[in-house]
């Protein structure tokens, strides 16, 4: 579990030295998109047509803020539920995306894909809202406007905290944590 | 009788939806400290310090300690002594939790048509729950409920002969498959009785009830205490990476119910288990 400060975009290296459990603070450009976006965008690629902001190589963050108050660039904001994205994940990796940020366990299907097309998913804590938000930099709205917290946003961050939940080598943190803390009551707090 | 008027109920519904938001309950803060000192994972208390930081700071600075400021549902006890004038009461509701979270500055997390799914952009329609009580007063509450958790929520009928084993089993297997998708330390609020209708109302009530309440009833009181025990058992953890603090506590509610029905219903509530009341 080792502990990493990385710059955007992520190389293959690496993407390669990256392992589940491993720390990260990320510098650079993220984007953010959630359910609504990604419906349109895998829409668009399974037409074989581009989509409206290019995401080759770059890093999705799955989530939706609130409007900022005067002063404030964007308002508090962390990662919605990965789970829901997980039907369009494996088109948008294929597509070239290099990592994801959600939170909570993700289907077969996106370890796969992450194995598959080498890429990550982050895992960032869900509900941390207030402190993620002092990680962004700058923000700007790229696409569909007319979603409104779920538009598609350019955010350039700076050692913002994430996990590596699922590497390019299919393993699993979610898996490999859990059974350790299973019946640990019972157990008199002895982790298995 | 006592008259209220209507803009009355407007600014307090405003005024409970950014408050709710901002500031976590002492009960849950107090969750989050014992869940630390007790918590075995290192992810997992590291997570948990972090929250009670995030806390810190959205007091400190007047914003949602979550940016998913939930769609509102809002519990009305309204005394029937009173008389509201100078508005449709329940628009004046409504009107509420358009300002509290335009003024707010809370997310709009609403669409208006399920299936059109276009974003109302003021976060209305609220979801209003009333009662009509003895007394001269209202009482409001505001729960700003988050989506992700409340995904994860389950209902079912079971035979009535499953008994206490049976609601078990149920609320054990919708936390197991929640896992982490429903953010982790949760509340459980558990309905059982009633109908279709009432059970799932009892268990949004149940997550009301203050942490570190039981039910008065001893049976229940000790169903409460048990399950809790066994969902800090599934080793989900805090976000579901393992450990110890799965559920802050678990609320249990019932009522009567058909001869042929057990009915049983698990309302989740995440993290950032919000709720705040005000009396007009």
């Amino acid at each position: 579990m080792a502990e990493y400060r990385l710059k955007t975009p992520l190389t293959d290296e690496d993407i390669e030295m990256l392992r589940i459990g491993d720390s990260v603070l990320l510098t650079g450009t993220i984007y953010m998109a959630r359910d609504a976006a990604h419906k349109r965008m895998v829409e668009l690629l399974e037409a074989n047509k581009p989509l409206p902001v290019n995401l080759k190589g770059e890093i999705i963050f799955y989530a939706g803020p609130c409007p900022p108050k005067p002063g404030q660039i964007i308002g508090p904001v962390a990662p919605t539920t990965a789970y829901r994205m997980d039907p369009y994940a494996p088109a948008m990796y294929e597509y070239g995306v290099k990592g994801t940020i959600g939170k909570g366990p993700r289907r077969e299907m996106v370890k796969e894909a992450c194995k598959e097309f080498k890429a990550i998913s982050f895992a960032a804590i869900g509900g941390l809202s207030t402190i993620l938000s002092r990680r962004i930099t700058d923000v700007e709205l790229v696409a569909y406007e007319d979603l409104g917290p779920e538009a598609i946003r350019r955010l350039e961050v700076e050692d913002f905290p994430l996990l590596v939940a699922y590497d390019s080598y299919g393993d699993d943190l979610y898996e490999q944590e859990i059974p350790k803390y299973e019946n640990y009551q019972n157990n008199k707090g002895v982790v298995s | 009788m006592r008259i209220v008027q209507a803009k009355e109920i407007t600014e307090a519904v405003a005024k409970l939806c950014w408050e709710a938001c901002y500031y976590l309950p002492e009960d849950v803060l107090a969750g989050f400290k014992e869940a630390e000192r007790t918590e075995a994972s290192p992810i997992g208390k590291s997570i948990l310090q972090q929250l009670l930081v995030n806390a810190e700071e959205a007091k400190v600075n007047h914003m949602p300690y979550c940016h998913d400021t939930g769609m509102a549902v809002v519990f009305i006890e309204i005394g029937q002594d009173v008389h509201v004038t100078g508005g449709n009461f329940l628009d004046c509701v409504q009107e509420g939790v358009r300002v509290g979270y335009r003024d707010g500055f809370l997310r709009k997390s609403v669409v208006g048509d399920p299936l059109l799914r276009v974003n109302t952009n003021d976060n209305t329609p609220a979801v209003v729950h009333t009662d009509i009580v003895p007394g001269d007063q209202v009482k409001i509450t505001v729960l700003p409920k988050g989506g992700g958790s409340e995904n994860m929520s389950a209902m079912k009928f079971l035979l009535p002969g499953e008994g206490a084993k049976g609601v078990k089993d149920f609320v054990l297997q919708t936390i197991k498959n929640a896992g982490g998708k429903a953010c982790p330390p949760v509340v459980v609020g558990v309905g059982i009785g009633g109908s279709f209708d009432k059970v799932t109302n009892l268990a949004k009530h149940a997550v009301l009830r203050e942490i570190g309440v039981h039910h008065p009833d001893p049976h229940i009181a000790e169903l409460e205490a048990e399950l809790l025990e066994e969902i800090n058992n599934t080793g989900i953890g805090p976000q579901g990476l393992g450990g110890t603090s799965t559920a802050l506590w678990v609320p249990i509610e019932t009522y009567a119910c058909h001869i042929t029905a057990l009915p049983v219903a698990v309302n989740i509530q995440c993290h950032a288990a919000r709720k705040k009341t005000a009396i007009v």
